[in-house]
């Protein structure tokens, strides 16, 4: 037993040697070109002296958005007209599959329900706790614990909530946490939470809730901090107190902080793939947009399919991220 | 939000300033019931991690028959679970532990956090020092990148690291073979960063005192050198929360892993090895707890180690869309 753990840890030590190897490799190659081109690029002089640089430094910059998004991006556009192989041109197809398969209508109604539910609550959460937590003793532990699921990726998160959401029969004892306090709570059967639908799709949800209500605090904070003075002076001379406070001056003077955040989540919650993956992979009519593309890509190896779900996708995303560019630009322009 | 704004709110007389407001704000929120919300919610946003981390750490028959939460009257820990996911799992199809996915991990994240920091960090000096007909619409328009889901690029990339051709153009040789070492994973994370990664630099970098660059200029110094000397040390709290950002991105990441690494223990991170064994064993809770809890520690470390810059990063909108 322990000559086996031994020659384990051996192989692992070898395979930690080699690609720690290869990485010093990548990145020696990477720096070294780097600085050859930096040392041979500063002995030009005259007139090619000034393209040069330019070249040099945005250069590689270019090129990688060229080759990893402009070409794909195109590409994707053309391949989604093009059936499962790209042999053959089918038109808009893929489009019409996409809107009238009633297998993708479910998928499109749960991104719908996840891109408006979601994203509200978890504002409104946000800005919940970034309103009541500043005069509490120790708040910093507070704002931490509520951060931290942040920092943890979304296949982390969906376990840590798998495990919350298993469940036993209800004659067993539980493992699972939201059985267990349904039982105390006097619920004597409740569900296999996953499998009740559409109950799971908003259980799903929880996860992504509970992963950015941190980030909306945080963010909702600073701008609740930048509020001018005199302008909250002005509201309590007049006699602004409490409910009337929040509504007429703190909510309208971060208005822009506020969509900001919103669409922010609605962006991330649009392309979210990670929590539906892990949990449920589509199965029990969870399915999402961002996972059915994948699944369609490269689980049915249907490239024309796949292509017209990720164009639909960037077709919902535009119009988000224009506004949210807009209202980033104004509040940067009000700072 | 520029991350010079964010340093701006932050110095000592705005604050000032600001106080008496914030004062009454607060007051006009703050009751015991609201404290008691406050706590209420940061002890329920904690117990599920805290779950998974009792877990992971109680023999494998305890997991399976009774709830995390008796350990409190009947403790029992054992660090077996890490040993067996670590080094020995024979589970789930694989023939190893976690460890190789690990190294992994590692072994894509440096590079994919350094590869787009070094290259951004040039591109946004360029285009807002190095003044060139149509650099304010090149900026725009990398900035406008973003709108693109990632998701728009993944079929023609696998496409390329296969067969080195895209749309028709072959770009290397098919010889290369990329597919199957960590390249086409690093390529991708730095192609992806791209726009974000020149935005937010490009911000910091633009603020940097114009006195300072001419004195070096008119020194003598070209531009490669004002760049290493001067614009590298002085952007380094720009570049630190970048780099925390991208890290935990690259760290966190399934999508490209996923896609560009496949599930073989010679280039997958964590992350996919996770989702895989998520689904060939979801019963057997002690493995999957300490499994999940070795893929979040580091995150974990860096976000109590480095929260300062992180919340400075993500005020300054490192957020990706």
């Amino acid at each position: 037993m322990s000559g086996s753990t031994v020659l384990l840890a051996d192989g692992t030590l070898s395979d930690f040697g080699t690609k720690f190897w290869e990485v010093l490799q990548a990145l020696a190659i990477f720096l070294g070109v780097l600085a050859l081109i930096f040392f041979a690029a500063g002995r030009a002089v005259g007139r090619i002296s000034r393209p040069l640089t330019i070249t040099v430094f945005l250069g590689p910059a270019i090129l990688l958005i060229m080759i990893g998004l402009i070409v794909p991006a195109i590409r994707t556009i053309y391949l989604s007209t093009k059936n499962s192989d790209s042999t053959k041109g089918v038109g808009f197809d893929n489009y019409t599959w996409a809107f009238t398969n009633g297998d993708i209508q479910r998928v499109l109604i749960n991104t719908l329900l996840w891109i408006v539910i979601a994203p509200v609550v978890t504002t409104v959460l946000g800005l919940a706790v970034a309103l009541m937590v500043d005069r509490l003793k120790g708040q910093a532990i507070y704002k931490s614990l509520i951060f931290m699921p942040m920092a943890i990726s979304f296949v982390g998160a969906s376990i840590i909530w798998k495990f919350v959401y298993e469940a036993r029969d209800p004659s067993q004892p539980q493992i699972g946490l939201l059985s267990q306090v349904a039982i105390a709570l006097g619920w004597s059967h409740p569900p296999n939470w996953l499998l009740s639908i559409p109950l799971n799709t908003f259980l799903l949800m929880v996860i992504m809730v509970w992963t950015q209500t941190g980030f909306a605090m945080v963010v909702l904070a600073a701008a609740i901090r930048g509020i001018p003075a005199d302008i909250v002076e002005a509201a309590r001379v007049d006699g602004a107190r409490g409910r009337k406070l929040l509504f007429k001056v703190t909510i309208p003077m971060i208005r822009s902080t506020l969509v900001v955040v919103l669409t922010t989540i609605m962006i991330m919650t649009l392309k979210i793939f990670d929590i539906v993956r892990t949990m449920t992979n589509g199965n029990f009519k969870t399915d999402v947009l961002a996972n059915k593309m994948y699944s369609q890509s490269f689980v049915e190896f249907n490239n024309g399919r796949g292509s017209a779900l990720a164009v639909i996708l960037f077709l919902a995303v535009l119009p988000l991220v224009g506004y949210n560019i807009v209202q980033l630009r104004r509040e940067r322009a009000i700072r | 939000m520029s991350v010079g704004a964010v340093e701006a709110t932050k110095a000592q007389p705005v604050k000032k300033r600001h106080e008496p407001a914030v004062k009454a704000i607060r007051r006009s929120f703050s009751s015991p019931i609201a404290s008691f919300l406050v706590i209420l919610l940061s002890v329920v946003w904690t117990i599920p991690t805290f779950g998974l981390l009792v877990t992971s750490f109680r023999p494998e028959g305890d997991v399976a028959s009774t709830g995390w939460w008796t350990v409190f009257t009947d403790p029992d820990l054992t660090l077996s679970n890490y040993q067996t996911v670590l080094f020995e799992a024979t589970f789930g199809g694989g023939t190893t532990g976690l460890m190789p996915y690990v190294i992994n991990s590692l072994a894509i994240t440096i590079p994919g956090t350094i590869f787009p920091l070094v290259v951004a960090s040039m591109a946004a000096y360029a285009l807002a020092w190095v003044r060139f007909k149509g650099s304010d619409v090149l900026f725009f328009l990398i900035f406008a990148l973003q709108v693109v889901p990632l998701q728009l690029a993944l079929i023609p990339l696998l496409q390329l690291y296969s067969s080195g051709k895209i749309g028709g153009v072959q770009l290397f040789p098919e010889s290369l073979q990329l597919t199957g070492s960590y390249w086409p994973v690093w390529l991708s994370h730095t192609m992806f960063a791209m726009p974000l990664a020149i935005f937010l630099l490009h911000n910091f970098i633009s603020q940097l005192p114009r006195e300072v660059m001419e004195a070096a200029t008119v020194d003598g110094a070209d531009h490669f050198r004002v760049f290493r000397t001067i614009v590298l040390p002085l952007a380094a709290p720009a570049l630190a929360s970048f780099a925390i950002f991208q890290f935990l991105w690259v760290w966190n990441d399934l999508l490209v892993g996923l896609t560009f690494a496949g599930g073989s223990q010679d280039v997958a991170p964590l992350t996919a090895r996770l989702l895989q064994l998520s689904g060939s064993f979801g019963s057997r809770w002690h493995l999957l707890t300490a499994g999940a809890f070795v893929s979040i520690v580091v995150p974990l470390i860096v976000f109590f180690s480095l929260q300062r810059y992180f919340v400075r990063g993500l005020l300054a909108g490192s957020v990706k869309g």
